[in-house]
């Protein structure tokens, strides 16, 4: 008899804030700074400096929350996180315990059937980064010393708390990428996983299908990309039903993800848990949000993925499909939105599919991200008004934007200095046509016993003479109008 | 003249200063002479900054010939400052081994302030280890004695600042109180001593004991000097989140000192068991005073007192466990010679560089945060801490003030107590409430009990600081208590 097992999943993600300054001080934020250079004493922790609340990072992550269609605690607070670590440096870190600012939120995500799953968010609370050790070898173990870097310390972060609705490694997936969407539209966040700006745990047990008691669960830490939140989810997800099916138990503990060896490794059991001696931070008054202030951000965020998309799908008659991937990344909702607007509406469609089928091809070529793209909507809307008049022909087209994206030069442009200009003259383009229909009896002959495709070869002949240039249509009507004056010859 | 200025009011030293009778540099030569004189026995200063100060005068004097008549307050006067308060170009040690060497990149607020109102740090007080003590006894580097009687505390946490203003070696000085550390070491060396309302003065750049409790505050040897300290200090600050941004007002001092219309409560549980007889006497006695001014007195009751004692420790312990935590021997201070990994330079460290009361208080603060004992201690502490604002808000509905014993018994002899932190804590009964109820109080001088300083104690309303120093101020006009010196053989001999 085998069991069908389900597997359970929260998540814990953090996600660092995209303001001007740190949390509790105005020193910079910035990633990649010289070591020790954005930090001043109160996030060194010097003896008698205090902490003061960036009203800037308040409102991100009330702004997160709305986002995530949280509700927002009218009146918060701060507590102490107590631990030692190196890099922490007032020995303990002010966070949020009982009173998050955001709570009962959700998101929902489109699984590749099509169906719609809602991940309830259980809580967002404002938190502080660390710094950051560079050990002196490979890894702590092997270090003889350790250096710490400041320039993190005092980063505000915020960590978004699940409920175990997750039922799936590739839900947990699903649920990242549309989090990260979110978050970098209402631009809270800059949201890059490379940089350390987006880190998540990940909570997973696993439980017979049907039942309604959680198992005992496992946490992942050090899950530094999506795909290894994936790969860590599967492992964890087989580890606990092998222990299971073996008839052992699952053991409540906190472990390592080692993205490499594609293997988690025991940091620390539950006996072991810290206990972190949380109380409210007295250096810090209990913030108090009203629902004007609420409002006032509310009105700050832009159009989210969810309904943009409908948008898309409803104002501009795009397919699901298009939609998607258009609203998949911030800058590329906007290039969109922006050729649109100068193209207009009934050319919606036209730009969906050149961004889609070329834009997004040359970007994969060229492994661009999407704070490159490298068009203007202008240039784009540029070469569709060029086609509209009938200048250039669609195959000319294809052959400008490449030119567009490597030179940078607008359509009109290119089209003059390479001569690429549709070649519409009747008179020419029918020489042409008597010309080929003359030069190629036997398919004329084929022509003549009924084969229809002849025709098309012959305006394919009439494109290679003008290479590309003839309109296609005239040159069928013309091609068409010739066979048949050789007809009654 | 000079030579004569430490029996000189801040506010005196001031006007000559302004009037061009007595120059800057005169006054810092004659405070450098006198602590020099009276140091080996008081042992007030970790750190008599000499060479900083005869600097600062000089420039006071240039400023001053040259016509700026641009002065703050305190242009001219010497001022001592407690070791836990931040000063660049001075060590900051707060007499702990863990900060022996250590020197702030930045001034705190309140030190910004006595720059600018034109005062001469002349160096920083001896103090209980991280504020922590009532004797003074606590400090890593040297005894504080009490400059009235040379074989008895001075009292503490301020145990320095209130020894050289006692001594006569500075007319002012800033102390740090979070259950009595200003108000009990003044009245312990018979000077004057403020412990302001929570939020009034800037805690930035002090280095926090209790965040919640700690308050900057003078002490002086009479209420216009500690008033004009007071004034310079306080106000609005928004590098410290819990200043309340309030400005006092100005506070004038004049004509015929009267307490009329003044309601006084007299809190029964501070009044009572536990104090001593002498003591008793000579606050009665200004409580007949305060009357013959045209106070009314009645007796009241803050009935949660009992608990004060216990919730304070665990509130106060609680934040300090916390607050020094920073001190790990990564970024500054103290580190212990190492041998093995982080977890062993963090207990070496730390174990080397805390003396036994800090390490104590520490473990206590630790325990009643962890996780199940949380509830038994310092939820509860919390809820007592309510019921103790609440007794004082009931009380103040009836009164403008109150009046008990800034102490229970005079200062005591050095040892006498080192072995007993129970005895030790106990004698800051009359005065831990306040800073539970983050009210303002004030020490006064009241008299003597076998040639020791007796100090009441005038507790306000929140951020009626000022008024409170008017009748203080009225009291004092009366009575001439804070007048009389100890007399101190300038030989060093004792
Ligand atoms: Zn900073």
């Amino acid at each position: 008899m085998s069991t069908k097992w389900e597997t359970v999943i929260g998540l814990e993600v953090h996600v660092e804030l995209a303001t001007e300054t740190k949390v509790w001080c105005s020193c910079k934020n910035e990633f990649g700074a010289e070591p020790n250079t954005n930090v001043c004493p109160v996030c060194l922790a010097l003896p008698g400096s205090l902490p003061v609340l960036n009203a800037r990072a308040l409102e991100y992550t009330i702004k997160a929350g709305l986002a995530l269609n949280c509700k927002i605690q009218r009146r918060s607070k701060f507590d102490r996180k107590n631990y030692f670590y190196a890099d922490l440096p007032s020995g303990y870190q002010i966070s949020q315990f009982d009173l998050p600012l955001c709570y009962d939120g959700y998101v929902d995500i489109t699984l590749k059937d099509g169906t719609t799953r809602r991940i309830r968010i259980q809580r967002i609370h404002l938190e502080t980064d660390a710094g950051k050790l560079v050990h002196a070898g490979d890894d702590v173990a092997a270090a003889d010393f350790s250096l710490v870097d400041f320039n993190r310390a005092g980063v505000p972060l915020i960590e978004i708390v699940t409920e175990p609705d997750l039922r799936s490694a590739e839900e947990a997936g699903l649920f990242l990428e549309k989090l990260r969407s979110i978050l970098k539209y209402s631009g809270v966040s800059d949201v890059k996983m490379e940089e350390g700006s987006m880190r998540c745990d990940v909570n997973v047990s696993v439980r017979p299908a049907g039942s309604t008691e959680f198992g005992v669960r496992s946490e992942l830490k050090n899950v530094n990309s999506f795909s290894a939140a994936v790969r860590g989810i599967e492992y964890e997800q087989k580890r606990h039903i092998r222990i299971l099916e073996e008839g052992g138990q699952v053991e409540q503990e906190t472990r390592s993800w080692r993205d490499a060896q594609g293997i988690s490794v025991l940091l620390r059991s539950k006996e072991d848990a810290e206990d972190y001696r949380y109380f409210p931070e007295p250096d810090l008054p209990p913030v108090e949000v009203t629902t004007e202030e609420i409002e006032r951000i509310r009105a700050t965020l832009p159009e989210l993925p969810d309904a943009l998309m409908q948008r898309l799908m409803t104002e501009y008659g795009l397919s699901a499909y298009d939609a998607s991937v258009i609203v998949a990344e911030r800058e590329y909702a906007q290039w969109f939105l922006q050729a649109v607007e100068l193209a207009g509406a009934d050319q919606a469609k036209a730009v969906a599919n050149w961004q889609i089928n070329e834009l997004y091809r040359v970007m994969n070529e060229k492994e661009l991200g999407p704070d490159q793209i490298p068009l203007t909507p202008e240039q784009l809307v540029g070469m569709l008004k060029l086609m509209e008049k009938g200048t250039i022909t669609g195959k000319i087209a294809k052959t400008v934007f490449d030119k567009m994206v490597e030179t940078g030069k607008d359509a009109e442009t290119i089209v003059k200095d390479e001569g690429l200009t549709q070649v519409a003259d009747e008179g020419e383009l029918l020489a042409i046509a008597r010309e080929v229909v003359a030069a190629n009896p036997k398919v004329f002959e084929d022509w003549k016993s009924g084969k229809q495709s002849a025709a098309q070869w012959f305006v394919g002949q009439i494109m290679k003479r003008t290479r590309g240039r003839a309109n296609p249509q005239l040159a069928l009507k013309l091609v068409t109008q010739a066979l048949e004056e050789q007809a009654q010859k | 003249m000079s030579g004569m200025t430490h029996i000189l009011s801040a506010a005196r030293l001031n006007r000559l200063f302004l009037a061009g009778e007595l120059s800057a540099v005169e006054i810092a030569e004659s405070a450098l002479s006198r602590i020099a004189k009276v140091e080996p026995q008081v042992g007030a200063f970790l750190h008599v900054a000499a060479e900083h100060v005869l600097d600062r005068a000089k420039k006071l004097d240039a400023r001053r010939r040259a016509g700026d008549n641009e002065f703050g307050p305190l242009a001219g006067v010497p001022i001592a400052v407690k070791d836990n308060i931040c000063t660049c170009g001075m060590e900051t040690t707060c007499a702990s081994r863990m900060l022996k060497g250590y020197v702030s990149p930045y001034d705190a607020t309140v030190v910004e302030r006595l720059r600018a109102s034109g005062a001469m740090i002349i160096g920083k007080t001896n103090m209980d280890e991280f504020a922590m003590g009532s004797s003074g006894e606590a400090s890593a580097f040297q005894t504080t004695r009490n400059p009235w009687d040379l074989e008895r505390v001075p009292g503490g946490s301020s145990s320095g600042s209130a020894a050289a203003v006692a001594a006569g070696e500075v007319p002012l000085a800033l102390g740090t109180d979070t259950g009595g550390s200003i108000r009990q070491p003044a009245a312990f060396t018979g000077v004057v001593g403020l412990k302001p309302t929570y939020g009034y003065v800037s805690r930035y750049g002090v280095v926090s004991f209790a965040s919640s409790l700690d308050q900057v505050g003078p002490l002086g040897h009479d209420v216009e000097d500690v008033a004009r300290l007071f004034e310079v200090i306080a106000g609005p600050d928004r590098r410290d989140a819990t200043n309340a941004g309030r400005t006092p007002p100005e506070l004038k001092f004049g004509g015929d000192p009267s307490l009329a219309g003044v309601r006084l409560g007299v809190p029964r549980e501070l009044f009572g068991q536990g104090i001593d007889s002498g003591v008793k006497a000579r606050v009665e006695e200004a409580i007949r005073q305060l009357e013959d001014l045209g106070a009314t007195v009645e007796e009241c009751s803050l009935p949660s007192t009992e608990y004060a004692l216990s919730a304070y420790y665990v509130i106060a312990l609680a934040e300090a466990s916390s607050n020094l935590a920073r001190y790990d021997g990564v970024r500054y201070g103290f580190r212990a010679a190492q041998t093995g990994g982080l977890t062993e330079m963090y207990s070496k460290t730390r174990g080397e560089g805390f003396g036994a009361e800090v390490k104590r208080r520490i473990m206590l603060g630790t325990y009643v945060l962890s996780s199940g004992h949380y509830d038994a201690y310092y939820r509860k502490a919390q809820q007592v801490r309510t019921l103790v604002v609440r007794d004082f808000e009931r009380a103040f509905e009836r009164f403008d003030a109150l009046v008990t014993p800034t102490t229970p018994f005079t200062a005591w002899r050095i040892g006498e107590k080192i072995d007993d932190p129970m005895a030790m804590y106990l004698g800051d009964i009359c005065t831990i409430p306040v800073n539970l109820a983050g009210l303002p109080a004030i020490s006064v001088p009241c008299g003597f009990v076998d040639g020791l300083p007796v100090g009441m104690q005038l507790i306000g309303k929140h951020f009626a600081d000022a008024q409170l120093l008017q009748m203080a101020w009225a009291y004092q006009k009366v009575t001439k208590h804070h007048e009389s010196r100890p007399v101190l053989t300038e030989e060093g001999g004792r």
